[in-house]
């Protein structure tokens, strides 16, 4: 067995520091990320407010832990919707083809003519939001590219011959799609997926950013860096770490994506 | 004597860079002026590695560690790459395996052709039309001048690898370096491509050194044979020598893998067949968008076939002949527009029908790519247990059990069930898929070209195991092939195709020693044969040798 590549170990490092600051955030604190305090309004980061304090007094670590977890949540449920509903339509249009492919694909172009986030933004304008209004919103807009990528790869398996052999065999189509085609997509949806989980990462930000997100007082790195540019030129803290959270995170997803699918291509394996 | 050399290769080794394995090991030889060299050899011997390092075009990953090249009095390894440049097309040209790739797509034939004579010669535009029209009138195009504002993809294989061949011989070269230059070729065009490539250099005297794995092609047009094995060269002589003597075990190995004609079979002729095809006609339709509907094509018209029990019906034919279409659908992977398949006296139509679910228990298929025909990722008995999953009557210990017996079968021992396909060699992978094919114990097997992507010994060992499973199990078979050389050693039937249509059929010696039909014939003359003589060696034979004057269609 060899080591890990260095970056599959920076990037695991990344994420799992996220992942723990995400579940401790979850249940504790340092300070209560809601709990106004105007005696310490705009302080520095110092001994005390390791990370300073914003407009209202809140401890900006706190709210930077809080918002990880709400964050970390969103966007993992926003991936798993968009990867299911996308591997569904992307293997049955990609293996059965026909009239049912050619609809549904010039519908997915459609969709995939606007801007992920103008269509979130859309949808959201619809359902409202709230976090499961985000989480739908964003699941569906990242739909389609899932769909993009299932089908293409589905189309270029479905004429190798080991999908004919299991024809042959006298396997329905179901077994075949389950047991030939749907493993052999798992590589190239791992690498979407987890370059997907930045995209929605940056997308619930900017839907924050934009005052459509997680409604405040509850804090997310997008909105905490929203109600930061107002303080800019007395408070730059309040800017630069949920900044420098959002591109942390990215970057470990970035690098933990690429070292994944050389681990889970079996071809990739040392022999 | 040493003037009398053209190209002297010395103690060559070319190693991997980076794992510092040596590929090509110490390899001597040399060519002299005129005079047709064949390498031959099986895949990772060397051969194509050594024949670039000629002319400084390894890959880069490898690297000359050792060893001199001399060409014409001059050292190709001091040379400046600006030198070798100039040396490169105007004195030594080389010819590639694909033609299909080796002609730059976007650009027109005639300005592909003068690229080459505008950088060596100092020549004026006309001069170097008037050559490159003569050059492409020679290879035999038919219309030259419309061949020069022409771009590749109009041409078809064939007629690209000559016009690749003029694009070389035009700058008359003193050494050719043809690399497999036709095994992507269909076998009768190949025999056209390289008898015009022995015609054209024989008349200017140009050298070549010809690359192949094919040991009965070389054998038909070179002077003399190198033979390589793992970087090595084994063996050195005159072709006729060689052939008749093999001194090297290597050799001789290869020379015994030449497929031969085995004494024919007993098939009962009263049997009633067991697969029959009747009026089979399929039709590929066109592309269909949403406002255009493009004309189809009639892949097969109307096919008649039988097969009878544990009889091997080959099915031979060119590439376009519908012979892999006719497999396939016999197979039920697509959908004929007419006609019907039988099977044990029921039709397969429509698909679940109860003659279908009886027909896919025991029609099983072989196909033609061990690298694609087996799920990556799966393990090896995970692969060959999948055949049985359909299978009601078996416990999961006697499936287990089948897969051990299977497996050793077909030579593999226990230890494979764990591994994945990418971990084993084409000959094994081969070795798995009919092991998934025949676990089963069908009555019918399908096989698509299954030794065409494999090594010469290697495709004997394969084509030895097939017969000998097909005699202890007793399944019928349809083989499918465009290698006559196969055909010959394991058909008790051969049916001819051309273009969609069954052309000629009848048992194998009818076939091989009487053919009726132009098209059989003109087949059987485009392949050479080795026969083996009395004392263990080879002699060439030329099938119908009548044959080849009224084909030598390229005008001299």
């Amino acid at each position: 067995m060899r080591l890990p590549a260095p970056n599959a170990i920076l990037g695991g490092t990344i994420i799992g520091v996220l992942l723990v600051c995400a579940l401790f955030g979850a249940v504790w604190t340092p300070f209560d990320p809601l709990k106004i305090n105007f005696a310490a309004r705009l302080q520095p980061p110092g001994p005390v407010y390791w990370l300073g304090t914003d407009e209202f007094g809140r401890d900006v670590l706190s709210r930077l832990m809080a918002a990880a977890a709400t964050s970390v949540w969103i966007s993992l449920l926003t991936v798993t919707t968009a990867v299911t509903a996308g591997t569904a339509v992307g293997v049955l249009t990609g293996y059965f083809r026909g009239w049912t492919d050619r609809i549904l694909m010039a519908f997915n172009d459609a969709l995939l003519a606007f801007p992920g986030i103008l269509l979130a933004l859309g949808l959201l304008a619809v359902i409202g939001a709230n976090k499961y209004g985000i989480i739908l919103a964003l699941g569906l807009a990242y739909t389609p590219s899932v769909a993009r990528v299932v089908r293409g790869t589905v189309l270029s398996l479905r004429e190798r011959e080991f999908v004919e052999a299991s024809r042959v065999m006298g396997n329905p189509e179901a077994f075949t799609m389950a047991r030939h085609i749907l493993p052999n997509c798992v590589a190239p949806l791992t690498v979407l997926a987890t370059s997907m989980f930045g995209w929605v990462l940056l997308s619930e930000s900017a839907l924050s950013f934009l005052g459509l997100g997680v409604p405040p007082p509850a804090p997310t790195w997008g909105n905490m860096l929203a109600s930061s540019r107002s303080f800019i030129a007395q408070a730059v803290w309040l800017g630069i770490f949920p900044g420098l959270c959002i591109s942390l995170t990215l970057l470990g997803i970035n690098l933990l994506g690429d070292a994944l699918r050389d681990k889970l291509d079996p071809r990739m394996r040392g022999v | 004597m040493a003037e009398s050399k053209l190209l002297s290769v010395e103690g060559l080794r070319l190693t991997v860079a980076r794992s510092r394995l040596e590929v090509v090991k110490g390899i001597s030889f040399d060519v002299a002026p005129g005079e047709i060299v064949g390498i031959v050899g099986e895949s990772g011997s060397g051969k194509t590695l050594a024949a670039r390092a000629i002319m400084a075009l390894e890959p880069p990953a490898i690297s000359r560690t050792a060893g001199t090249i001399r060409f014409d009095g001059q050292e190709l390894t001091q040379l400046s790459p600006s030198d070798l440049r100039r040396l490169r097309g105007a004195r030594i040209g080389m010819v590639f395996q694909e033609p299909m790739t080796s002609l730059n797509p976007s650009m027109l034939i005639g300005r592909q052709l003068d690229e080459g004579l505008a950088l060596h010669r100092k020549l004026s535009a006309e001069e170097r039309q008037t050559l490159v029209l003569d050059m492409l009138r020679r290879v035999g195009i038919r219309d030259p001048e419309g061949a020069l504002v022409s771009y590749p993809h109009q041409f078809s294989g064939g007629m690209r690898q000559r016009i690749m061949l003029a694009s070389v011989m035009l700058l008359q070269p003193a050494l050719l370096v043809a690399d497999e230059p036709t095994t992507a070729l269909d076998a009768v065009v190949q025999r056209d491509v390289l008898e015009l490539m022995v015609e054209l250099t024989r008349a200017r005297g140009t050298a070549v050194l010809m690359i192949s794995h094919d040991l009965s092609m070389v054998a038909r047009y070179t002077d003399r044979i190198i033979v390589m094995c793992k970087g090595e060269i084994v063996e050195e002589g005159k072709t006729q020598d060689l052939l008749r003597q093999p001194k090297h075990p290597y050799t001789q190995k290869l020379l015994a893998a030449m497929p031969r004609r085995l004494p024919a079979r007993e098939i009962p002729p009263t049997a009633t067949p067991i697969v029959e095809v009747r009026e089979l006609v399929v039709d590929y339709h066109g592309r269909q968008g949403f406002f255009r509907k493009e004309a189809g094509k009639r892949a097969l018209h109307g096919i008649d076939l039988f097969i009878k029990p544990r009889e091997v019906v080959a099915l031979v034919g060119g590439s376009g002949s519908g012979k892999t279409t006719l497999g396939r659908a016999i197979a039920g992977l697509l959908n004929p527009s007419g006609g019907d398949i039988r099977y044990a006296g029921r039709s397969i139509a429509p698909p679940r029908s109860e003659g279908w679910t009886d027909y896919r228990f025991n029609c099983q298929m072989v196909f033609q790519d061990p690298y694609s025909s087996l799920d990556p990722r799966m393990t090896i008995g995970a692969l060959v247990r999948e055949a049985l999953r359909q299978v009601p009557s078996m416990s999961a210990r006697d499936k287990a059990e089948r897969v051990h017996e299977v497996l050793r079968e077909v030579g593999l021992s226990k230890d494979y069930e764990d591994r994945f396909p990418h971990e084993l060699s084409g000959g094994q992978r081969q070795r798995v898929a009919i092991a998934r094919a025949v676990v089963r114990r069908p009555a019918f097997v399908i096989a698509d070209e299954p030794v065409s992507a494999l090594d010469v010994t290697v495709r004997a060992q394969v084509l030895d195991l097939f017969a000998d499973l097909q005699q202890r199990h007793g399944f019928s078979c349809l083989f499918i092939s465009h290698d006559l050389g196969v055909v010959e050693q394991v058909a008790d039937r051969v049916i001819v195709m051309q273009d969609g249509h069954i052309v000629e059929e009848g048992s194998r010696d009818a076939i091989f020693d009487r053919p009726q039909h132009p098209y059989t014939r003109q087949l059987l003359s485009a392949i050479p044969a080795l026969e083996t003589t009395a004392s263990g060696g080879v002699r060439l034979k030329w099938r119908l040798d009548a044959e080849r004057v009224a084909h030598s269609s390229v005008v001299a």
